[in-house]
């Protein structure tokens, strides 16, 4: 077959990723995206124009070399494809999954000034699903450099730069607080946007390249910072803990049984999979009426778990479905969650009520949440944002019948992991301070930052981006003959 | 995996089990608890550290069986293995030198209490303890208690051993009688029991310490589901506690978010009976 010409390629319109139906995916935990066929991909992939300064890299916080990935995945040679992209990125599985891409490589692309730009996240999950079917192939790592690094927290700044300084030889050891490793793609991020099995599988890989995962270790009580660089012997540390504690409405009423954080709620369905109980252990109760605040990427997860939860439990009690709002208290334009994402949730039934805030919570005899207060909201002058800021109506409020409130405002970093480790400064924010944005190495000596705990809450790649980076200056300490 | 290599059984509901876990017994003090997961279904139960062994590398916890999983934990034997066994967890006991002080301990609190007196009466404090149950064969480690403290009341609920009575009347005696020498009164059982200590010390104003075991998922701070409603705002019973000033709790918010899940308690006793039928049946 002829090369195609760039006008060719052009005309070529973007390939939809087959996806269950709302209707059906709303009852079932599964995947909801099924991603690309070969076929799909290849046609997908000949709409890459390869441009000689490619934008899209730039755009993608890890710089993967997209072009060349996505040409050799056209040519049909898979395993180099695979290859160009594991060299940038360690877990191409679930950023294919959950990267933003519209706002990162996808959105620079030259195709998105007329058209639509190449699905570049849909072709990174294609090449990592054939990898994952077949077994997942072991990256090559270096000779054993004798050094070793002890990174906290498995989510995704960390099982990063676990894998860049495992493929460099050195000895990496993981310490996770919980049972499972992943952080905020096990606990946080549900199946349906992201199987469990896909991270497992790429921890696995990790596991395969030589990196140690240590499940059950609060560093900070277990260990403290201290202790593992000067009795457990490593040369070096780096905190990936996140930013794994809750922010919760200031109103009256916020400890009423059915009150509870994002993270609770989605933690007892994820990590402990309380949307299999009570084949699981853990439970997590059913609302009939949920809502939800906040409107983020959290929020969205979970309306739309608890959507799910409430299919289940109506299949099995016949009972009414759960009715699930997103209580937001500005406008569906300062919606701070991914496009996609709101999209799906209103696919599926969830409500939205913007322009709306909490007042009260009330509570009945035994302590049970049984409404909630709202005021009705209007958009005034822009705040130190930059968006407009929300002021209440007055004379507005209303009452909404509500059994379960789960509160999605963010999240700061967990102060657990700093016990005893004084010379780590960190901001009025709760974050650590780094003395270079660039390599994530903060205040003290030998102790490198980087993710959420550095951020605050942000993004899956960009924590990805900060353990890279703080890899690759590690790796440079490591191996500085003169330290 | 972490190795059970002691059970005793105190009584058809109480059981003791020493667990191998050297690296969370190095660090372990009195007042602090841990998570532990039965298997990769289970749920994190939170259990106070009721005993720990630097050197044996071991860890004591004892546990009342009530539902499903305290029930398959009863059911476990030496040589088995817990999946997680995560801690040591909170803060640990804030011990000083006082004076006189009193600890309670009702039921299965009786287990929490004792490093605790111990560490108190090592730390130069005259110890008075009360502990308590309903009955005579819910009642343990009255040696060890007795070890650890100066003075031992045991009671229980019906008189079928030592006085009969709630373990708030020798409290309310003790402090009437002595209320200026005692300087400070540690207390942990049933949520109830531990109101009714607050209420018994409050018009005496002696600082009482409490140890909550409230719901909690992954007992560092992530999931609030532990707060607990205090007169100077809520807390995390986890990373703020678990040990909290008696007289600041909201005791009935407190008991009402024990139940929370009792729904579903109930619901998970049943699949996990229904199990255990057909395994017998099956053998």
């Amino acid at each position: 077959m002829a090369e195609l010409t760039i006008k060719e390629r052009r005309q070529i319109q973007r390939h939809p990723m087959l996806a269950q139906e709302p209707a059906e995916r709303r009852t079932n935990f599964s995947e909801v995206a099924l991603g690309y066929r070969l076929e799909q991909a290849i046609a997908e992939a000949n709409r890459c124009l390869s441009c000689k300064k490619p934008p899209c890299v730039a755009g993608c916080p890890v710089e993967v070399d997209i072009p060349d990935f996505i040409v050799a995945l056209r040519n049909g040679d898979l395993d180099e494809s695979l290859r160009i992209l594991k060299s940038k990125n360690s877990l191409p599985a679930i950023c294919g999954r959950v990267c933003p891409q519209e706002t990162q490589c996808e959105i620079v692309c030259v195709l998105a000034k007329k058209a639509e730009p190449v699905a570049i996240g849909r072709l990174e999950r294609f090449i990592a699903d054939w990898d994952l079917e077949r077994g997942a192939e072991t990256p090559a790592v270096a000779a054993p450099t004798g050094r070793k690094v002890a990174i906290i927290g498995a989510g995704p700044a960390g099982l990063t730069c676990a894998a860049d300084l495992a493929k460099a030889g050195h000895k990496v050891t993981v310490f996770e607080a919980l049972h499972d490793p992943g952080g905020v793609l096990v606990y946080g991020i549900p199946e349906f946007r992201l199987p469990k099995d896909v991270v497992f599988a790429e921890v696995g890989c990790l596991e395969r390249m030589g990196v140690e995962f240590v499940s059950d270790a609060v560093i900070g009580k277990l260990y403290t910072i201290d202790e593992l660089l000067d009795e457990k012997g490593y040369d070096a540390v780096f905190i990936g803990s996140g930013a794994g504690l809750p922010s919760f409405l200031r109103v009256p009423g916020v400890n009423y049984n059915g009150v509870m954080s994002a993270n609770e709620f989605l933690t007892r369905v994820n990590l402990m999979k309380g949307y299999q109980f009570p084949e699981y252990d853990t439970p997590v109760k059913v609302g009939r009426k949920v809502a939800v605040i906040g409107a983020g990427n959290v929020a969205m997860d979970a309306a739309r778990s608890a959507l799910r939860l409430g299919h289940l439990w109506a299949e099995r009690t016949g009972g009414e479905p759960t009715v699930v709002h997103i209580v937001y208290r500005r406008s569906p334009a300062e919606v701070p969650a991914r496009a996609e994402e709101v999209h799906h949730a209103g696919e599926e039934g969830v409500i939205f009520d913007f322009l709306t805030n909490p007042v009260e919570l009330y509570g009945d005899e035994n302590g049970n949440l049984c409404g909630m207060r709202c005021i009705r909201m209007e958009l005034g002058e822009p705040d130190d944002s930059g968006r407009r800021r929300p002021i209440p109506i007055e004379g507005s409020e209303f009452d909404m019948d509500v059994d379960v409130v789960v509160v999605a405002l963010g999240t700061s970093p967990n102060p657990l992991v700093f016990h005893n480790a004084d010379e780590l400064e960190r901001t009025k924010w709760g974050t650590v301070k780094v003395v270079d944005e660039t390599t994530g190495l903060t205040t003290k000596d030998r102790v490198w930052a980087g993710g959420d705990v550095v951020t605050g809450a942000a993004t899956v790649i960009s924590a990805m981006g900060a353990g890279k980076s703080a890899a690759t200056d590690i790796h440079r300490f490591l191996m500085d003959s003169d330290r | 995996m972490y190795e059970i290599l002691e059970k005793v059984a105190f009584s058809d509901v109480t059981t003791m089990l020493v667990v191998k876990a050297p690296e969370v017994a190095r660090k372990a003090q009195a007042g602090e608890f841990v998570i532990v997961r039965i298997d990769d279904k289970g749920e994190r139960i939170p259990l106070t550290i009721a005993d720990f062994d630097r050197e044996a590398g071991t860890i004591t916890i004892i546990l009342q069986e009530v539902g499903k999983s305290t029930l398959q934990m009863g059911a476990m034997q030496v040589g088995d293995a817990f999946a997680n066994f995560v801690g040591p967890l909170g803060h640990a006991t804030e011990i000083e030198k006082l004076g006189s002080v009193v600890c309670v301990g009702g039921g299965v609190g009786i287990a929490p209490i004792y490093p605790i007196a111990r560490a108190l009466k090592n730390g130069g404090n005259h110890v008075i303890s009360i502990i308590g149950a309903r009955d005579k064969d819910l009642l343990f480690w009255e040696d060890k208690m007795r070890e650890a403290s100066h003075e031992l009341v045991v009671c229980t609920d019906d008189g079928s051993y030592g006085r009969k009575a709630l373990v708030t009347a020798p409290l309310k005696e003790i402090l009437e009688e002595r209320g200026d020498e005692i300087k400070r009164v540690w207390a942990i059982g049933p949520g109830i029991m531990m109101k009714f200590v607050a209420l018994t010390t409050e018009p005496f104003g002696v600082k009482t310490i409490v140890s909550l075991n409230t719901i909690m998922v992954d007992g560092t701070g992530m999931c609030g589901g532990c707060r607990v409603q205090l007169k100077e705002g809520a807390k995390f019973v986890c990373v703020d506690g678990p040990e909290f000033d008696a007289h600041q709790v909201d005791w009935e918010l407190l008991l009402a978010r024990q139940r929370f899940y009792e729904e579903e308690e109930q619901r998970a006793l049943e699949h996990y009976r229904s199990l255990l039928q057909v395994e017998t049946a099956q053998s």
